[in-house]
């Protein structure tokens, strides 16, 4: 204990000049460019900005599968001809049911059907991702599970690189999305301290379609026909139009839509260009119909059905429905990001403007300093030499951490501030122990040394375990915790550890060195 | 100054009768954990945004706060039933809205509340938004718990692991009452409990075990020493002992949480005061609670020949 071999000597001291050097760029903020050192991020909470907790509606992710699934059937049951059938989608129980006019011809219909099911997973466990059953009503066609995940992972996959396209073409400098949990995204915008244009951004499925209306359906029926819908137009809910439910071309099939305004009129609009899929359909669609109104629809809102004039072959095109400069570039932007496979709905929203984080990190600043200055009085005045050894150690033990959480690039919240502020209290804990344990062997008779190397020894496992609970109980914290709690975890598992290491090891060279310099016949304890 | 300590925080040789006082220690912390159990269900805990959802904002107003006019505005925009609040000076002011049943209403309200605000008084800067809706909050809450719950049950298996079942189980009583305490406090002084509060409370539980296992590792030393001193004498030397690093490791944690129930604003000062509070029923529940409890368990079990008197000389210990 009262030996430190050159090797473990020189080792200390490197940590301890790692350390200074790793949290040397969060003190000096004007380090050069060419010293690509991680510094820590201060946490929202702290420069002000907004975190926003989307959740992908997974319904309709499963909606969307099923009514594909529901036209699908029909046009193979229709193929097979084993008319007359109904079908009908049943999301609460993941499936759909068919049922035959003709029940002896079930074995037809299943085979027909069956030829809907696509693998899904991959190598072994790979299986049809529908699952089909004989019930006494019909057959039932069942999404499987593991089908189902897939589709749900990927639709939140899908949604973060929209909702990051969509938040790019706002401006905002450094933004974070990333996934939690199965279905949640978070985003994290520094410096947005009113969320509300962002939200209302994200808040848009943005779904766009190009479809036929059927111009024979009567309009101020209760029900629509098989495969159409009546859809509000979107500047005037109550006029609606009878559009079909087959899609001719989809807004992925777009790839640039930019606000401008019409020559003529001056009014604005949105003009796209397709890609080569979308303006050979669209070409096609047009050339068919002729003389015939189309919609264009957005969100299940109709934004306007104009009549085809002539066959639209060159793959341009131009939205009009009274759009304002904002509206139509804010359409633009959500057409140019591309469609959300599932809407999204903000669960939690926490913003604070930069202000309230200025006065969040003065405070903690002042309470940083105070309660070092009161724990690193009270230390010299109760212990003395070993006492302000202990400072010392202390103070290394602050710059550890800020190098250590540099390292890690973990980010510092209000109440991570306060985890510092903890660690530094509980931190001397072991140099208590340690004096302690010298002034009891001092008492007993024993020579310094002798003191220095039995009270070393046995607060030794008494450390160990007082500090192990500890740093057990946060280590868990970090790991199951959500929230602000993670960012004090973290501190504080970080202290813990960074503080273990400059008691025993750090303040322990100290006070061997300073025996062996001065030998002295009677210790400050 | 920089060489001898100028003062002990209390002599070296202390004898403590701390196992006299083991009914009065136990039985008065009976009484306060029963009382803060009445307490966490009536009136309960004051659940902050994180637990029970709903909206909190935060606005400076260009002059004083109009809250009158503020809350006509509100009612306007059909906003029922907001807490309007002064928060420090009296330009700032804090609106609570309860949580709305889904999602999309708790965000239609924050629109609503930020329009009602600027047709109150023109020029008014909204400082802070947490809105949190009604399946995030439960989820938070059972997360919060969870973590509390996995991280108290491995200080249990650390303790079990390390000590003789006596002082576990010793340890876990205490801890479950410190715990209460704690939770009355918070109920008594109505600080909100939120997500931070956990971390708070987990603190306080580490803090309280790490006190308790240097009194112990002290008892187990001491065991192995004086061979046939009976366990209660030997119980009150151990705390003897320890009482000193007791006591400092106790200040320096107060005096290190202290500035932030001082300064800390209003985030930190609720988690500093119920950390203090802590430190203060940890570290006397190790002597009043915690000991007592081992003497109970372990009288005749720790100790098989409590009547063989003392002896003068103590044993060299094993290394």
């Amino acid at each position: 204990m009262m030996y430190f071999s050159r090797l473990k000597t020189m080792l200390i001291l490197l940590i301890c000049a790692a350390g200074l050097v790793l949290s040397l760029p969060n003190l000096l903020p004007g380090l050069p460019a060419w010293l690509p050192l991680p510094t820590i991020h201060l946490g929202l909470d702290l420069k002000g900005g907004s975190y926003l907790l989307l959740e992908v509606d997974m319904n309709a992710v499963v909606k969307e599968r099923l009514d594909g699934l529901v036209d699908e059937s029909r046009r193979a049951l229709d193929r097979a001809g084993v008319r007359p059938f109904t079908v009908v989608a049943q999301p609460a129980d993941n499936r759909l049911l068919v049922k035959l006019g003709d029940p002896s011809r079930q074995d037809q219909a299943l085979s027909a059907l069956r030829g809907l099911a696509t693998p899904s997973g991959q190598g072994i466990s790979s299986r049809p991702d529908l699952d089909f059953a004989t019930v006494p009503e019909g057959i039932t066609i069942t999404l499987s599970p593991v089908a189902l995940n897939e589709r749900a992972a990927a639709a939140v996959t899908q949604s973060i690189e929209i909702v990051r396209r969509r938040i790019d073409e706002t401006g905002v400098v450094d933004p974070n999305i990333t996934r939690q949990g199965s279905n949640r995204i978070v985003v994290q915008l520094p410096g947005i301290e009113d969320p509300n244009r962002i939200k209302e951004l994200l808040g848009k499925t943005a779904r766009m379609t190009f479809r036929l209306t059927d111009e024979n359906a009567n309009i101020s029926s209760p029900v629509p026909p098989p495969g159409v819908d009546f859809l509000p137009m979107e500047n005037n809910p109550n006029a609606k139009v009878a559009v079909r439910r087959r899609v001719e071309v989809d807004g992925g099939n777009l790839t640039d839509a930019r606000a401008g305004q019409n020559s003529q009129t001056g009014e604005w609009v949105v003009n796209f260009t397709f890609d080569s899929i979308g303006t050979r359909r669209f070409a096609d669609v047009s050339r068919a119909s002729v003389g015939h109104p189309f919609a264009i629809v957005l969100d299940d809102k109709v934004i306007s059905a104009p009549v085809i004039r002539e066959p639209i072959t060159g793959g341009r095109g131009q939205i009009s429905g009274s759009f304002t400069a904002a509206s139509a570039n804010e359409l633009a932007v959500l057409l140019r990001a591309g469609a959300l496979p599932a809407p999204l709905t903000v669960v939690e929203e926490r913003s604070v403007g930069p202000e309230l984080g200025a006065d969040a990190i003065r405070a903690g600043g002042i309470s940083l300093a105070v309660g070092f200055v009161l724990v690193i009085a009270f230390m010299g005045t109760f212990y003395g030499l070993f006492g302000w050894m202990a400072n010392l150690g202390l103070l290394v033990n602050l710059v550890l951490m800020l190098g250590v959480m540099s390292l890690l690039q973990a980010t510092l919240t209000l109440p991570g501030i306060a985890g510092v502020l903890l660690t530094l209290g509980m931190g001397v804990d072991a140099n208590i122990l340690i004096s302690e344990r010298i002034r009891e062997e001092v008492k007993n008779g024993r020579t310094p040394l002798n003191a220095m190397e039995t009270g070393f020894r046995r607060a030794y496992s008494t450390i160990i375990d007082s500090n192990l609970t500890g740093l057990l109980a946060h280590v868990m914290l970090f790991f199951f915790g959500s929230g602000p709690v993670r960012g004090f975890a973290l501190t504080i598992t970080v202290g813990i550890i960074t503080g273990l290491f400059t008691a025993t090891m750090l303040t322990r060279l100290m006070m061997v060195r300073w025996y062996s310099h001065n030998r002295p016949a009677m210790l400050p304890v | 100054m920089f060489f001898r300590p100028l003062f002990r925080i209390l002599p070296d040789d202390t004898h403590f009768a701390f196992m006299k006082a083991r009914y009065f220690g136990l039985l008065t912390s009976a009484i306060l954990s029963t009382l803060s159990v009445i307490l966490f269900f009536h009136p309960g805990l004051n659940l902050g945004i994180d637990f029970s959802g709903g909206i909190v904002m935060e606005a400076r107003t260009p002059g004083p706060a109009d809250n009158a006019k503020l809350r006509t505005t509100l009612a306007a925009q059909g906003i029922r039933e907001p807490r309007l609040q002064r928060f420090g000076d009296a330009s700032q002011v804090l609106i609570r809205l309860e949580a709305q049943p889904t999602e999309a209403a708790t965000q239609q309200m924050v629109t609503k509340v930020r329009t009602a605000l600027e047709q109150a008084q023109a020029g008014t800067k909204v400082l802070r938004t947490d809105a949190v809706g009604a399946s995030v909050s439960s989820e938070l809450f059972h997360r919060g718990l969870f973590a509390l719950g996995i991280s108290l049950l491995m200080i249990l298996v650390y303790i079990w692991f390390r000590f003789e079942w006596e002082f576990a189980v010793g340890a876990v009583v205490t801890l479950l009452l410190d715990t209460t305490k704690a939770i009355g406090f918070l109920a008594l002084t109505r600080i909100e409990f939120d997500l931070v509060m956990v971390g708070a409370i987990l603190t306080i539980i580490g803090y309280s075990t790490n006190d308790k296992v240097v009194v112990y590792d002290r008892v187990r030393e001491n065991l192995r020493k004086y061979k046939s001193m009976p366990l209660r004498e030997l119980i009150d030397l151990s705390i003897n002992e320890t009482l000193n690093r007791t006591l400092g490791t106790s200040m320096t944690v107060f005096l290190a949480a202290l500035p932030l129930a001082l300064f800390g604003g209003a985030t930190l000062s609720g988690f500093a005061w119920v950390m203090l509070f802590g430190i203060v029923v940890g570290t006397s529940s190790s002597s009043f609670i915690a000991a007592p409890i081992l003497l109970l368990l372990g009288e005749h079990r720790l100790r098989r020949d409590a009547t063989v008197p003392p002896a003068k000389t103590p044993v060299k210990a094993a290394p």
